[in-house]
């Protein structure tokens, strides 16, 4: 094969095809390159994408509506929210199952916060109705109890809905308590039977094992005498299900027993709260139901799920898009402010002899070395309407003692701070682009005929234009997503959209809003990026 | 017209200008120096010998701390650079990395006023005079250092400037294409007619292209000359060295007798020398010879020549060459350069020789 010709790949020396020999040496090249970087991309991926990722699913994630209220939302599908007036009898009834339940495992607290987000009002409905929902369970448990004390037992309820095999490995596991309690498993058939009361069951086993407890031998939640009325209620013979005759026996005495009760669900959750007769409580329930949502990404840019599709919130709820625009315009003029005061600095650092320069750059990064807090903190010090800056002007006469400036706690304050702070980040991407445009280019062109003006501004300056890009878009998504400083001295016209994010973050505990609204403003900054990179192109940023 | 009904007076006039950036030491001083229009001068040195300050004081982008500088009879000292109206090429060219060929060339006619026709055409036309004429519309970037080289010489000509300063434009470039470079300046500077000062510390740049050359040292003009008098006729050894090879002995002043100094050398031997910087006996002088104008073979001395005793250390064949390092008189670096022709002698280290020199071709210097 050494007669290799023309057309056959190039191959090495002993035989095989250099392209192969070629990746692989270099494969491992590139798996210690790899190997060097894997701890920081571990510890990446683990503290920052992850819980990034995790935090922006949240943004769309909605399942505890369903979860929560899985019959209720399955009933709702039939009601015609055109129609004007509150579902009907049927959707109250699973309503109830699924109020106890979640009240048995107090989620109806969460699921009411939850809901308030998008209807204020809701909430309290919820709390309330927990307690509602209970009373009702606890009639129905004293007509069943009544009738046969066996219900009251927890062995009744665990026959009829576990198989036998699990029944024994259960009881075997109660009698000494060591590993793993048996999985449960349904008795064939008794789902369909029993649908409402077999699903409440099946909560209550996963609840009670999750406690370390014995289901067959703990107290049985009240929904299960509710449940059971209504199941026997659409179905009064349950024979399909092969269950043990005593139960049989059970279930058809009880059937035929509460064969001729009635009760109206509706006005007992009505008398409960009258909030359950608004079309609204029950719009939100539904426009809610689905998994997943754009409800808060709707409410990040002010909008709502209304009755007919998506409209506009009404003006005194506007906020975000207000605060979006406000957090773009005081970080462009932050920007061009740090532009502005950084630009000569940066010229003089680049073109000042190396012991001067250097003392210069001390004085650029000294702001590096102070806690953010203590800078802003200073400059509240400094810009109060009793601070250092007002009583200078005021002891000169320039500014009345009576019309103090307020400089702080506004939009203005916010500026000047942040401006500060970010200044460095605009001076030395500035410095380093600077460095590399040799003082011959301004020589030259004044050699050639060109006033100073001329040769800073058709030679220097397009020379600059990549620092001027890499600080500026370095200075505007730090300044878009500044946080603290905007929190110290920004009052309340000169917050950023951070601020709100991290209200809903820390205060109002609405993760989802937060997250939307991280996305949304994620999403703007890369959109920027994206514009920058086709209109400038990133390559012309130099950030040293 | 100001030149030309001045007669003689100067283009450009240095008069005891002195440059200081501390203020204790002086980089230049006491400069005089004129330089006729038409003329192509270099300035010639070492490095920090103040040659370049000099051009940037011409060029406006320093300030002579004393003295005046003319030009075409009026004092600059006080003209901003971009009203001199002075071409100028520099080191590493400094073209527009931003800009066309083309846009830097129309820039200096752009900043002028001119129009978009005019400016075309001037720029074509110098484009064309370095047969650049193509490569208008490339980048700096895109272009050989050689190519980079001419555009920066048509910029520095395409306004028409009656003054062109270049400072070591060449110093970038390989052997080959400098010297094809070289040619090519001075045959543009000629043709322009245009008064060029060029800055080098290459001593063979200088010599091919210049009428004259001023010898920079320790801020100094040392010899101001045309290259065969600089060469054949330095007027002092820092001269003598700075320029060419050359071989040296030291010695003292035995007698002067009209134009023939007789100097005792260290080892006690006596020879003849032009006295050029010394001016009575007792005096220590260095006796400067070039390797060319050595002579070993007897039947071509003439009659009556001095002769010194030489050891060959060294023969070294260089093509179109012989280099053959002597001892003589104590002196271990004593170069003797012959000419490859078929009846040279190769002369074998170890070999005892004689060697001589006309006493014109060996000039008495400072010491």
């Amino acid at each position: 094969m050494s007669d290799t010709t023309q057309a056959s790949p190039m191959k090495a020396a002993d035989g095989t095809p250099l392209k192969k020999s070629l990746t692989r040496a270099l494969r491992r090249q590139k798996l210690r390159a790899l190997a060097l970087i894997a701890p920081l991309l571990i510890f990446v991926l683990f503290t920052f994408i992850l819980p990034i990722a995790d935090m922006l699913f949240r943004s769309v994630e909605n399942q505890i509506v369903g979860d929560t209220l899985p019959n209720t939302v399955q009933a709702l599908k039939a009601w015609d929210q055109a129609s004007d007036e509150a579902p009907g009898e049927q959707v109250f009834r699973a309503l109830s199952v699924d109020l106890q339940v979640a009240a048995e495992l107090k989620q109806h607290t969460r699921l009411g916060t939850r809901l308030n987000y998008e209807n204020p009002g809701v909430s309290s409905l919820f709390r309330s109705s927990g307690r509602g929902a209970d009373k009702i369970g606890k009639d129905f448990q004293d007509r069943l109890v009544e009738l046969d004390p066996a219900w009251k037992e927890g062995e009744t309820w665990a026959t009829i809905f576990g198989t036998d095999e699990w029944l024994a490995a259960e009881a075997a596991w109660d009698a000494d308590r060591a590993g793993k309690q048996p999985a449960f498993r349904m008795r064939d058939g008794i789902d369909e039977a029993l649908p409402l009361t077999a699903h409440a069951y099946q909560v209550f086993v996963k609840d009670v094992q999750g406690a370390g407890k014995n289901p067959a031998t703990t107290k049985p939640w009240r929904v299960f005498y509710d449940a059971l009325s209504q199941d026997l209620g659409a179905n009064p013979d349950p024979a399909s299900a092969a269950l043990p005759s005593a139960q049989a026996t059970l279930i058809a005495a009880t059937s035929t027993a509460i064969a001729g009760d009635s009760f109206s669900y509706k006005d007992a959750f009505l008398d409960m709260d009258t909030g359950w007769g608004a079309v609204s409580t029950w719009e939100t329930i539904k426009a809610y139901s689905a998994p997943y949502t754009a409800g808060y990404f709707l409410n990040a840019v002010d909008l709502e799920k209304g009755a007919d599709g998506i409209a506009v919130r009404p003006p005194e709820e506007r906020i975000y898009i207000k605060l979006f625009a406000r957090t773009m315009w005081m970080s462009l003029l932050i920007t061009v402010s740090c532009l502005v005061l950084g630009y000569p600095v940066a010229w003089l650092l680049a073109n000042l002899r190396a012991s001067t320069s250097n003392l210069l750059m001390i004085l650029v990064l000294l702001p590096f070395w102070t806690s953010l807090l203590v800078r802003t903190s200073a400059w509240k010090v400094l810009l109060q309407q009793q601070g250092v800056i007002n009583d200078i002007l005021v002891w000169l006469r320039i500014v009345d003692d009576g019309n103090r400036l307020v400089m702080i706690n506004n939009q203005m304050g916010t500026i000047i701070a942040m401006t500060h702070i970010l200044l460095p980040f605009m001076i030395l991407p500035l410095y380093s682009v600077m460095k590399t445009v040799p003082p011959t280019y301004l020589r030259a062109a004044r050699s050639l005929g060109a006033t100073p003006w001329t040769a800073f501004w058709r030679v220097y300056f397009p020379q600059s234009v990549p620092g001027i890009g890499a600080g500026s878009i370095l200075v505007f998504i730090l300044a878009i997503g500044y946080y603290i400083t905007p929190e110290l001295v920004g009052g309340t016209q000169g917050v950023f959209i951070s601020n709100r994010i991290a209200f809903h973050i820390s205060s109002s505990l609405n993760w989802g809003l937060a997250a939307a609204l991280g996305a949304i403003l994620l999403g703007v900054v890369l959109l920027l990026y994206y514009t920058y990179d086709k209109i400038v192109g990133i390559d012309n940023v130099k950030l040293g | 017209m100001d030149a030309r009904t001045g007669g003689n007076a100067a283009f450009v006039a240095f008069e005891h200008v002195q440059k200081s950036y501390d203020g204790e030491n002086l980089v230049v001083k006491d400069l005089n120096l004129s330089i006729a229009k038409g003329e192509f001068l270099t300035m010639l040195g070492p490095s920090g010998s103040g040659k370049t300050t000099c051009l940037m004081m011409l060029a406006g982008f320093e300030t002579a701390t004393h003295g005046e500088i003319k030009l075409n009879g009026r004092p600059i000292n006080r003209i901003p650079p971009h009203k001199r109206g002075i071409g100028m090429v520099f080191q590493n060219y400094a073209l527009f990395p931003h800009m066309t060929v083309a846009e830097n060339l129309a820039f200096p006619l752009e900043v002028r006023g001119l129009g978009k026709s005019e400016r075309d055409a001037k720029v074509k036309r110098a484009l064309d005079m370095v047969q650049m004429g193509a490569f208008g519309g490339r980048r700096p970037a895109q272009m050989s250092g050689g190519q980079q080289q001419r555009v920066a010489l048509a910029r520095a000509l395409v306004f028409e400037p009656e003054l062109v300063l270049m400072d070591e434009p060449l110093g970038a470039l390989d052997k080959q294409l400098r010297e094809h470079m070289q040619f090519e300046i001075t045959r543009l500077a000629h043709h322009l007619g245009i008064t060029t000062v060029y800055v080098t510390h290459d001593q063979t740049e200088a010599l091919t292209m210049s009428d004259n050359i001023a010898v920079f040292n320790d801020g100094r003009i040392q010899q101001l000359a045309p290259p065969a008098v600089l060469y054949e006729e330095p007027t002092n050894s820092f001269v003598a060295q700075f320029i060419g090879e050359n071989n040296t002995l030291l010695g003292v002043v035995q007698e002067i007798r009209g134009d023939v100094a007789v100097v005792r050398l260290d080892d006690g031997e006596l020879i003849d020398a032009k006295p050029v910087n010394v001016s009575r006996a007792g005096e220590r002088t260095r006796v400067s010879i070039r390797p060319e104008r050595v002579e070993f073979n007897k039947a071509r001395l003439q009659p009556g020549a001095h002769t010194l005793k030489a050891e060959v250390l060294e023969f070294i064949y260089m093509g179109d060459i012989f280099r053959t390092r002597l001892r003589v008189a104590g002196n271990d670096d004593f170069v003797v350069k012959t000419r490859n022709a078929p009846d040279q002698k190769r002369l074998q280290p170890g070999q005892q020789i004689e060697i001589g020199w006309l006493p014109s071709d060996c000039r008495a210097l400072d010491a």
